[in-house]
């Protein structure tokens, strides 16, 4: 039985009068790489805020690698070191260079020395293709270069867990391929994934699990074979056959 | 009118006494530019803080500050304070100065904090950074560039603004160009003299700005 990093019983969230997540259930293993998908509004981003703490819950439990998350047992910003976070609009620091955002988070957190952080950003450039980007600041990358920086930059926390929030929605679509192919390699290493996409191909290519979320409820969710092939909801079926050319 | 020639000429023969001046209101309005901005940020962080009552104290202060005459400030400061402690010339003018662009300041500061994405934020925290690292680290440092030219505008109003000292008597120069006026009973000579200065110094301090502005820009490059 593989080890379960990510565990998700009864969450639930409200913007307001709005009651975005009910009663959502999620189980996610090791190595898993599981996509969340469905039509816009349908809780699937804020699920995923809630595993990083970006949102809070209104009640529920959030269980990372065994231990249920609370404010009062847990410092929030040691539990982020291990999940990392991309996100739709990358987010990199503009008045920081390629290296330098990538190595603030190790140097001014995990007390890591410079020198040994630059190396270490040195490989993780090395494996998202950016090596000649090191001294440039974002402002001159394209969107997908930049979503790339934003992955080495999360990498190098070194998480157990990475969290994708629509990694490639902001993208030219010329763009994200060189993301998909990024992230690919990252879940063929073994990497614990949690995406939020619009991409089905990608999901159905890459992800081992489907979790199709219709107005903040998990109506389905399955193996990806058995996802694409045999969806059960009439709904489920419904946004497959919207989603893809027949 | 004076004649371009007495203009001149006055010029020359006093510009001993009005560099002298020139320091000290540049010293001034360093110094209260300075220890404004200090304050300024001080109130700008309570006033974005999620304790309500620390952004109460902030509205509070930018409120008092804004609502009063400058005047009424350094005189409450030299005039008012004397009688609890003594507080020497310059100290009370710089401080009623630096008081009063504090509150000018921390909302330049506010404004500038709030402008930056609260994705920038949100990717410091998802990193494992605390608020106040990604607040120092993140923010600060894109939020202060914004606030460069208003912060430049400021210290030119402020520049200005320290001519009030000249009722407290410090010699700076609005109180030695009245004082020159009318002693030679000549009072706009020494007037539009004392404007060339002012344009010098603020023809400085707009090209220091600006110098800032270039090097901080390099990320945009």
């Amino acid at each position: 039985m593989a080890k379960e990093m990510i565990r998700i019983e009864k969450l639930n969230k409200s913007f307001g009068d709005l009651h975005v997540l009910k009663d959502v259930d999620l189980s996610v293993n090791e190595s898993d790489v599981v996509c969340l998908i469905g039509s816009s509004g349908s809780g699937k981003s804020t699920l995923l805020r809630c595993m990083n703490f970006l949102e809070k819950k209104d009640n529920g439990k959030i269980i990372i690698e065994g231990e249920e998350i609370t404010k009062e047992k847990h410092n929030i910003n040691e539990v982020r070191q291990k999940v990392g976070m991309v996100f739709q609009h990358f987010y990199l620091f503009p008045h920081k260079t390629v290296l330098e955002n990538i190595i603030e988070a190790p140097v001014m957190v995990k007390k890591i020395p410079k020198k040994q952080a630059i190396q270490e950003a040195r490989d993780l450039l090395k494996k998202v293709d950016l090596s000649d980007k090191e001294d440039v600041y974002p402002s001159k990358l394209s969107g997908g270069q930049k979503q790339r920086v934003a992955i080495a930059r999360a990498l190098a926390m070194k998480p157990d867990i990475m969290l994708f929030d629509e990694p490639t929605s902001a993208l030219d679509p010329e763009l994200v391929g060189e993301v998909l192919a990024t992230m690919k390699e990252l879940a063929v290493e073994g990497m614990t994934m949690v995406i939020v996409t619009h991409e089905m191909g990608f999901a159905r290519e890459v992800a081992n699990k489907i979790v199709y979320m219709h107005e903040g409820t998990i109506l389905e969710a399955a193996d990806t074979q058995e996802f694409f092939s045999s969806p059960k909801d009439e709904r489920t079926k419904a946004f497959l056959s919207a989603t893809t050319i027949k | 009118m004076p004649s371009f020639s007495h203009f001149l000429s006055t010029l020359a023969d006093t510009k001993g006494v009005f560099i002298d001046a020139m320091l000290l209101t540049l010293k001034l309005t360093v110094v209260s530019v300075l220890v404004g901005i200090v304050i300024g940020l001080f109130f700008a962080l309570l006033k974005i803080s999620r304790v309500k009552i620390l952004g109460w104290i902030s509205d509070a202060y930018v409120y008092l500050v804004r609502g009063t005459p400058l005047i009424v400030q350094i005189f409450i400061l030299y005039f008012g304070m004397s009688g609890i402690f003594l507080i020497p010339d310059f100290w009370a003018a710089a401080l009623a100065l630096a008081f009063h662009n504090g509150a000018y300041i921390a909302e330049i500061f506010r404004g500038s904090i709030q402008s930056i994405d609260q994705g920038q934020m949100e990717a410091g925290r998802s990193l494992g950074m605390s608020r106040s690292l990604t607040m120092r680290r993140i923010i600060l440092p894109q939020a202060f560039r914004r606030a460069l030219p208003p912060l430049g505008n400021q210290f030119i109003i402020g520049l200005k603004d320290s001519s009030l000292a000249a009722f407290i008597s410090m010699n700076e120069l609005f109180n030695v160009a009245t004082t020159l006026g009318s002693n030679n009973f000549d009072e706009m000579t020494f007037l539009l003299i004392v404007a060339v200065y002012y344009l010098i110094l603020v023809a400085i301090l707009t090209i220091v700005v600006n110098l800032i502005e270039k090097r901080l820009a390099k990320s945009d490059r």
